[in-house]
């Protein structure tokens, strides 16, 4: 058995891993693990991630998590070109550097917003104060512009003059406030220009079919009670 | 000119970072940032890192923020031993999957601890229901039971035989209740074993003093905490009420 992606795409880091593994033509099976239909939390899939998360990445007996890891993975064993993760010892630092830095900011700020904002009212049928959604647009809003003014500055992408994991793995992000109906990048230019970049150094189409569930997010059908039963304590810690 | 990091020992990630730099003999010059007297939020601080966060790294004109970047980035430029960052494939993933995790399921748990048990108390005065400081033990001893479970199972290190910057980036992370008086290690044998072993592969010694200020912060006097630092943190806690 070939490599095996178990992603779901509504999640930004399965985003990232589909589009550089279709990007870098990496052979692999899809293995579609449905989120809001909690197939995360099965035992099936606990025995590929014991911690329940996507993505998740299968290659032969090895079984490894976390998006970061997962593409570093990829890049190592397929041998893609050099910009992804540059050899260069100070360039690469760059990537490292924005990778490290995101699980904690602009990550949880994309997540949250997305919840806030869509899949607890609509989704989850969870109300949500104003005063607390307003506080997380405005966390959002603090860590886009980190984002623009500390990575990106003046260059053509964040690490550099070419597209690294770090753009693949911002821009992935911000496309879950996108979804959530958050216009990011309205009064941005430059960060405006840059996703624009992104989306034509990866493809319009792969681009564009990565984030066709995202971009329906406001669309989902509200869960059943069983199933919001159960997904209600991950989602919380998940946020928090 | 010479390496320079920009720490201040109070923080986890700094102490890995110092650890690795010390252990491996690399040249550098120990700039502190203290923490305590608000130093991260000065002028020539914010010139180096305008986020205010330590550790940062300045290599000549090039400066260097995050601890796993740095650590990489030493890793590389200073050729350390194969084990700390191995080549193979499947062990290196397995080192950047922990680096990856503990950001969010080891750092936020176990930095909530010492604000809840021992900062917050010191600084407003006010004691934290027994309920939030509940809630945070229990987060720590879940992300532990994960640690142990996943990540180190039945081996020595994280990787297998050999220490490796996964095991330092855990260790120095699991440390930082300590400052609360609270010993995670006491949760299992061993969790209690496996630090032993990390800290005579780094050396007693410098394990130790890595950790002394970290270990008398309950005995600084608060009282002296710098005006700007204090206001931020009311302003953090206003927040998350």
């Amino acid at each position: 058995m070939g490599l095996e992606l178990y992603l779901d795409l509504l999640s930004q880091p399965c985003r990232a891993i589909y589009i550089f593994a279709k990007k870098n033509g990496i052979p692999f099976e899809l293995r579609t693990v449905d989120l809001i239909k909690g197939q995360h939390l099965s035992d099936a899939f606990s025995q590929v991630n014991p911690l329940k998360k996507v993505p998740a990445l299968k290659d032969g007996d090895f079984t490894l998590s976390e998006s970061v890891a997962i593409l570093l993975y990829l890049t190592h064993k397929y041998k893609v070109p050099d910009h992804w993760y540059p050899q260069d010892l100070q360039a690469r630092a760059r990537v490292d550097e924005y990778l490290a830095w995101q699980h904690t900011t602009l990550r949880r700020s994309c997540l949250r917003a997305l919840w806030h904002k869509v899949m607890f009212p609509v989704f989850l049928g969870e109300p949500v104060s104003p005063q607390t959604l307003a506080a997380t647009l405005a966390e959002l809003d603090v860590n886009v512009q980190l984002l623009e003014d500390k990575f990106l500055q003046n260059k053509a992408f964040l690490a550099g003059p070419h597209i690294s994991l770090a753009d693949l793995v911002a821009i992935t992000e911000l496309m879950h406030p996108v979804g959530a109906g958050c216009q990011v990048f309205k009064g941005r230019p430059k960060l405006a220009a840059w996703r624009n970049r992104v989306e034509a150094a990866v493809g319009e189409d792969l681009f564009q079919e990565a984030h066709e569930i995202i971009l329906k997010a406001k669309d989902f059908p509200p869960a059943d009670p069983t199933t919001k039963q159960k997904l209600m304590p991950r989602v919380l810690a998940m946020i928090q | 000119m010479a390496l320079e990091l920009y720490m201040d020992l109070l923080s986890a990630p700094c102490r890995a970072v110092y650890i690795f730099s010390k252990k491996h003999d690399i040249s550098f010059n120990f700039q502190f940032v203290d923490l305590l007297k608000g130093h991260h939020h000065s002028k020539e601080y914010i010139d180096i890192n305008p986020l205010r966060k330590l550790p940062s790294l300045k290599d000549g004109k090039f400066v260097l923020t995050e601890s796993v970047s740095i650590l990489s980035y030493l890793c590389r430029k200073y050729s350390a031993p194969l084990h700390w960052y191995p080549p193979d494939l499947h062990t290196r993933a397995r080192v950047e999957e922990f680096m990856a995790w503990q950001h969010t399921a080891f750092q936020l748990p176990m930095k909530r601890i010492v604000w809840l048990k021992l900062l917050i108390p010191k600084i407003t005065g006010e004691e934290v229901s027994a309920e939030k400081i509940d809630h945070a033990v229990a987060e720590v001893k879940n992300s532990l039971k994960l640690f142990e479970e996943y990540f180190l199972q039945d081996k020595m290190f994280i990787t297998g035989d050999q220490i490796s910057l996964a095991d330092l980036v855990a260790v120095v992370e699991i440390m930082q209740p300590m400052a609360a008086n609270y010993n995670a290690f006491l949760n299992s044998s061993k969790l209690a074993e496996w630090r032993k072993r990390v800290e005579l592969s780094i050396g007693s010694g410098l394990f130790m003093e890595a950790h002394s200020r970290l270990m008398q912060l309950a005995d600084w006097d608060f009282s002296t905490l710098d005006p700007v630092v204090k206001e931020n943190i009311s302003e953090l806690l206003k927040k998350s009420k």
